[in-house]
């Protein structure tokens, strides 16, 4: 989008650049004490001074190239790393996403103080023209740094989905050849597989020869969550490992089995107690081999 | 959430997480209107499975909860829309064991058990909506 005829637009833009070229040392000062800077570079000012250079030459290099409106302007990657330092630094300080906006937009006082100063020399029309293009980079620039907050945000949610998939799954050692996998929350394909992994393993690095899987912590168990489970018990069998699913309370009994769900071949206990007596019983009557060395 | 739920609640089930939201709003909803426990669970897991089916053979859809009065005293509503192909022969598609996703095949046929009321309306051109409902009777009439 352009306001004005292409040519005078492009002189806008030039303008900002020069603007912001003859300016730098000015601009930076005001910058640095702004609270997006200051609340940043803490140990010295010439710090904050230093990152308020990086960032106008930057916004310089992009209003001489013309593409004020343009996210994916050259110039824009090194604010956007950058900024987006900055601004994760000041949402970690408790700033909401329109706080930290606001501190940015304030970035663009200085420059247009500036500009205002220099009216006489530009003349009036060139003045409107490289406001225009002003407003414009820096409307982009918000633009650019709520992208990079919501980009953090996303990482930080990925992250802990991959950090609740591995915390939510842990196999216990409770005796010698028993392991046991309190299952807790909604057992979904992708928890499931986890949990399939981290058992197998621990069958082997523990020669388990029984595996309690609680589902105690289980809040719903649907055809899928069962069909999981079974998944699991069979695949612990083919390892050599009996299992036992615990945990199953009288209201998800009655569904299983209004659900029609088919358990029978499946060892089941009401508490984990309970399957702990049953397994530790087992293996005094000896009836599971011990296992060798693999 | 609102208290005040004579609205009834939509949700989008655009993908497994939507799931979540379905059981957690029904199981909320369920234990506001004074269902028991058992009941709750079984209201939750007829939701799981037939938003599941939702997902799975409708490819995406909306869940809506709601609040209903009749004969039997308050309960709770719970519809599943999807546009999806339809089901050609909802005789079969409602056995035992019959299944198109390498499932049990015991979802749209067991959770007709869970729930009082099961209606399942399918176009073979196209769009399929299943409404169940669970009444809060269980203290008068005894727990079926």
């Amino acid at each position: 989008m352009t306001y004005g005829p292409p040519d005078s637009a492009a002189a806008g833009a030039e303008a900002v650049a020069g603007l912001l070229r003859r300016r730098r040392e000015q601009i930076a000062q005001r910058w640095a004490d702004l609270p997006l800077f200051q609340a940043v570079f803490t140990v010295t000012r010439e710090e904050a001074v230093e990152a308020c250079h990086s960032v106008i030459d930057s916004l310089a290099a992009v209003a001489e190239s013309g593409r004020v409106e343009d996210l994916e302007a050259p110039g824009f990657d090194p604010i956007q790393r950058q900024l987006a330092a900055m601004t994760a630094s000041r949402a970690r300080a408790g700033l909401s996403t329109s706080q930290v906006d606001q501190e940015v937009s304030a970035l663009r006082d200085a420059a247009w103080d500036l500009l205002d100063a220099e009216t006489v020399e530009l003349g009036v029309e060139d003045t409107c023209e490289a406001r225009t293009r002003l407003v414009a980079l820096f409307g982009t620039l918000r633009v650019v740094v709520i992208e990079a907050m919501l980009q953090e945000n996303q990482e930080i949610i990925l992250r802990q989905r991959q950090q609740l998939l591995e915390m939510a799954t842990p196999v216990i050692k409770l005796w010698d050849r028993l392991v046991a996998v309190p299952l807790i929350g909604m057992l979904d394909s992708a928890r499931s597989q986890v949990v399939m992994e981290n058992l197998l393993e621990a069958i082997v690095e523990h020669k388990a020869t029984i595996a309690i899987l609680d589902i105690t912590g289980v809040p719903t168990v649907d055809s899928l969550v069962a069909q999981h489970l079974m998944k699991t018990v069979a695949s612990a069998r083919l390892m050599g490992a009996e299992c036992v699913i615990s945990g199953i309370r009288p209201a998800i009994a009655q569904t299983i089995v209004q659900l029609g769900l088919d358990l029978s071949s499946v060892t089941t206990r009401a508490t984990l107690a309970d399957a702990l007596q049953w397994a530790l019983g087992r293996d005094q009557r000896g009836e599971l081999p011990a296992r060798g060395h693999l | 959430m609102s208290q005040t739920s004579a609205e009834p609640i939509r949700l989008p089930i655009r993908k497994d997480t939507d799931l979540t939201a379905v059981r957690q709003h029904v199981r909320a909803l369920a234990q506001r209107v004074g269902f028991g426990l058992v009941q709750q669970t079984k209201l939750v897991t007829a939701a799981s499975e037939l938003a599941r089916n939702t997902l799975l053979h409708g490819g995406g859809g909306m869940a809506q909860i709601s609040l209903v009065h009749g004969e039997r005293g308050q309960g709770l509503s719970v519809s599943f829309v999807d546009s999806g192909p339809g089901i050609p022969d909802v005789g079969l598609a409602l056995s035992d064991g019959y299944s198109t996703a390498g499932g049990l095949g015991m979802g749209l046929s067991g959770s007709r058990r869970l729930v009082h009321d099961f209606d399942l309306k399918s176009d073979p051109e196209g769009g399929t909506e299943v409404t169940i409902t669970c009444w809060n009777d269980s203290l008068r009439r005894g727990f079926r």
